[in-house]
């Protein structure tokens, strides 16, 4: 295999069980370089334990995951996790640092630092005002904070993005602004995006490869065009239905 | 008002030994619980088995666990060797540093338990090192928690140090304890003052500290803790060690005569050039044992205690050879010198106001057994933990209505005030005479002779300069002149410091002016 075919990411039968119950079972997937990926399921699917498992906030039980090439188990936690952005619902930025500091972390982490220059560039790539870096998160909007926990995440210059319904906890507008944001930010930074969320429709519109999970298992592998077009399979289908009901309703309304 | 703010200011030592203690302990508390909060916090098991361990010593009476280090630390020194000491500033340090313990564990644990687990995912997620996470992140969000936790065992702490004095550490305990056994309550008031404001002035301090971690002004939280410090060095700086001089440590139990008889000894050392340190408010059996083992130089103790407690005999002989045996019983055992005795004794009797004794018709002991089933009795907090107090008990069949403790001049307010009928006193208590109470006698001679001793401690039976200097006070007390002496300072007005007492009572043996008896 010519080193440009090697997939940027490769799940290798990876299974978590947590006691008796199996979360994840036996997932084997390639995500190629530069896509923008949606994991997709209802709740307990095991999409957010699939996601976990690249960077190693969970391991798997049995199986392996391969970024670039190299099994991720083989490295230390702390390192690989330096190197890929993480974003999540509950956002977490530290209450006892400044925005400046919170972005700043990961490369704090490794033992450099970050120019003023740099940390504008950064809130500006989030549609943040520079002068937000000296505040701390508690005086920050919901909204806000979750810009500030993307540009904390791509700070390290990371290629790889994961992130667990990051646009859970937001209003709508401020959900579709930053989707938006992050959509253009991918391009621009050449990310590769892995996003675990339970709205078809966010999906539908942000990725270019959705995959379906139930019970553990990837039950859908498509392209959005592929998915309003009825392929998928039933599970996947339902998914759909609700975002099409919806738009179809609102159509009718305007007739 | 004058007489408090003298007494205040005469507080300088207790208080410096105080402030360096109570530091000494919360330092060494926050050292332990620390660690192991951090510990707790990784495994959920251990966090249930040290805060379990931590609650369980708050439920000790502060006094009962000082008290307990004595025994313990003795048991430890076939461990650690002979110099291990057993009273004074190790076993109140361990003591409170165990006290400290809870509220600093309690706080860490449940910070750690309570923080936002998103940002703990976020720490993981940044990939933080589990050291860094700590550093970063775990420990600044814990840090007011934890310094609530502190300021809470420094008011504890500061507390209960008081109750030191107790195992022969000086603290601001020793104004309270002296001033409630000679009825001076302007000096118990001048300790209770000095405590209660040092506690006041460390939650303050800390206060700031916590509330600089809480807010997040750094400046908030280092004028607070150097405040803090610097109080702390002052402490340290002024209670350093002065000089090259020899310092002799000299005991007393906890009643006016020993407080009196310590002062008169110290007198005597410290004009021949020695230091001198006391060590007063020690319980019979923990003071014997001070002095074998060094804690303590010399004091005074009775024929009759020693007899019971020490030496364990039930038969009471005559005087002479009572004390013939104890003096070879304590250089046979420990090579403890019993250098000879006073001249006075102070046995237990029993006293009864003299109305209520004529009421009754109560002369004797065996007049008393007749009627003690409705009469109650009050006696020292140790007497009837005494094989005396059983002694006598058997030989006359006593069998209260009630039994009560008191400290010794609660005792005779007990008996003016009709709450006892009869009290077990101290035959050379000027109090006795003062009030005009009926001694009773004692026909079938029960209860031992109580001649005040001399003892020695073993390191220094063959130092000249101190057995001389001490020397000259055997057999120059006699009982009329420390009966004296003990009522100056028990005596409700015109009261004489225990050290006022001993010089009044050595110029009196200079001038060999006895009132004899």
């Amino acid at each position: 295999m010519a080193a440009g075919d090697r997939p940027f990411l490769r799940f290798d039968s990876v299974t978590r069980q947590f006691g008796e119950t199996t979360a994840v079972a036996g997932v084997t997937l390639d995500i190629r370089q530069g896509s923008f990926v949606a994991l997709v399921g209802a709740s307990g699917s095991g999409k957010s334990t699939l996601l976990k498992t690249v960077n190693r906030l969970i391991e798997p039980t049995a199986g392996t995951v391969l970024l670039e090439g190299k099994d991720v188990a083989g490295s230390q936690p702390s390192r690989l996790r330096r190197r890929i952005g993480y974003v999540f619902q509950g956002v977490g930025l530290f209450p006892h640092m400044t925005v400046a500091e919170n972005i700043a972390i990961v490369p704090r982490l490794e033992g450099e630092k970050i120019g003023h220059g740099a940390i504008a560039r950064l809130l500006e790539l989030v549609e943040l005002e520079p002068a937000l870096a000296r505040r701390r998160p508690d005086e920050l909007s919901g909204g806000q904070r979750q810009r500030v926990g993307v540009a904390r995440a791509l700070a390290g210059n990371a290629h790889l993005l994961l992130m667990d319904e990051p646009f859970g906890a937001l209003d709508p507008i401020t959900r579709d602004a930053l989707g938006r944001r992050v959509r253009d930010l991918h391009q621009e930074l050449d990310l590769t995006t892995i996003m675990v969320t339970h709205d078809m429709a966010e999906a539908l519109l942000l990725a270019d490869r959705i995959l379906v999970m139930d019970a553990g298992m990837i039950v859908a592998d498509a392209t959005p065009a592929q998915l309003l077009a009825g392929q998928g399979g039933k599970i996947a289908q339902a998914l759909v239905a609700v975002p099409r009901e919806q738009a179809q309703a609102l159509a009718d309304l305007t007739r | 008002m004058s007489d408090l703010i003298l007494a205040l200011s005469r507080l300088g030592g207790p208080l410096a030994s105080h402030v360096l203690l109570s530091a000494s302990a919360i330092a060494l508390g926050t050292l332990i619980a620390l660690p192991l909060a951090i510990w707790a916090s990784r495994a959920p098991h251990i966090a249930r088995l040290t805060l379990g361990f931590a609650s369980l010593i708050q439920t000790i009476p502060a006094l009962a666990l000082l008290a307990l280090f004595f025994p313990l630390l003795l048991a430890l020194r076939g461990l650690f060797g002979q110099g291990l000491p057993t009273l004074g500033f190790l076993p109140a340090l361990l003591a409170l540093t165990l006290y400290a313990l809870l509220p600093i564990l309690r706080n860490a644990v449940t910070a750690r338990a309570n923080m936002d687990p998103g940002i703990l995912e976020a720490a993981d997620g940044m990939g933080m090192t589990a050291a860094q996470k700590l550093r970063l992140v775990e420990a600044p969000l814990a840090a007011p928690y934890i310094m609530a936790g502190i300021r809470t065992a420094a008011v504890w702490t500061i507390g209960a140090a008081t109750l030191a004095t107790t195992i022969g550490q000086p603290s601001l305990g020793d104004p309270i304890f002296a001033g409630l056994q000679t009825q001076n309550w302007v000096l118990v008031l001048a300790g209770c003052i000095a405590s209660a404001a040092l506690a006041l002035i460390a939650d303050t301090l800390l206060g700031l500290v916590e509330r600089g971690f809480a807010i997040r002004k750094p400046l908030l939280v280092w004028i607070g803790l150097s405040l803090a410090l610097a109080g702390i060095a002052v402490a340290g700086w002024s209670s350093r060690d002065t000089g090259e001089r020899d310092t002799i440590v000299v005991g007393a139990k906890n009643f006016s005569e020993q407080f009196i008889l310590a002062r008169l000894i110290g007198q005597r050392l410290e004009q021949a050039g020695y230091n001198v340190e006391y060590r007063e408010g020690l319980g019979s059996a923990v003071i014997h044992t001070a002095l074998t083992s060094g804690a303590i130089d010399v004091y005074v103790d009775y024929a009759g205690t020693l007899w019971a407690n020490q030496m364990e005999r039930k038969e009471t002989p005559a005087r002479s050879r009572m004390i013939a045996e104890i003096a070879k019983w304590e250089k046979d055992s420990t090579g403890t010198r019993m250098l000879g005795a006073l001249g006075f004794e102070n046995a237990y009797i029993f006293a009864m106001r003299r109305e209520r004794a004529q009421e009754l018709g109560i002369r004797s002991l065996t007049d008393l057994a007749s009627l003690s089933s409705r009469l109650n009795v009050g006696g020292d907090v140790e007497f009837f933990e005494r094989p005396e107090w059983h002694a006598v008990r058997d030989a006359y069949g006593l069998n209260f209505a009630q039994i009560r403790n008191y400290t010794a001049t609660f005792m005779y307010n007990a008996l003016q005030s009709g709450q006892s009928d009869v009290i077990a006193a101290f035959s050379s208590d000027g109090r006795i005479a003062a009030d005009h109470l009926t001694v009773l006698k004692d026909p079938k001679g029960a209860l031992p002779a109580y001649d005040a001793l001399l003892l020695i401690t073993p390191q220094r039976v063959q130092e000249k300069r101190f057995v001389n200097a001490l020397r000259p006070l055997v057999g120059a007390i006699p009982v009329s002149r420390m009966r004296e002496a003990n009522y100056a300072v028990d005596r409700k007005d015109n009261k004489l410091s225990p050290r006022e007492a001993a010089r009044q009572l050595a110029k009196d043996i200079e001038t060999g002016n006895s009132t004899g008896s």
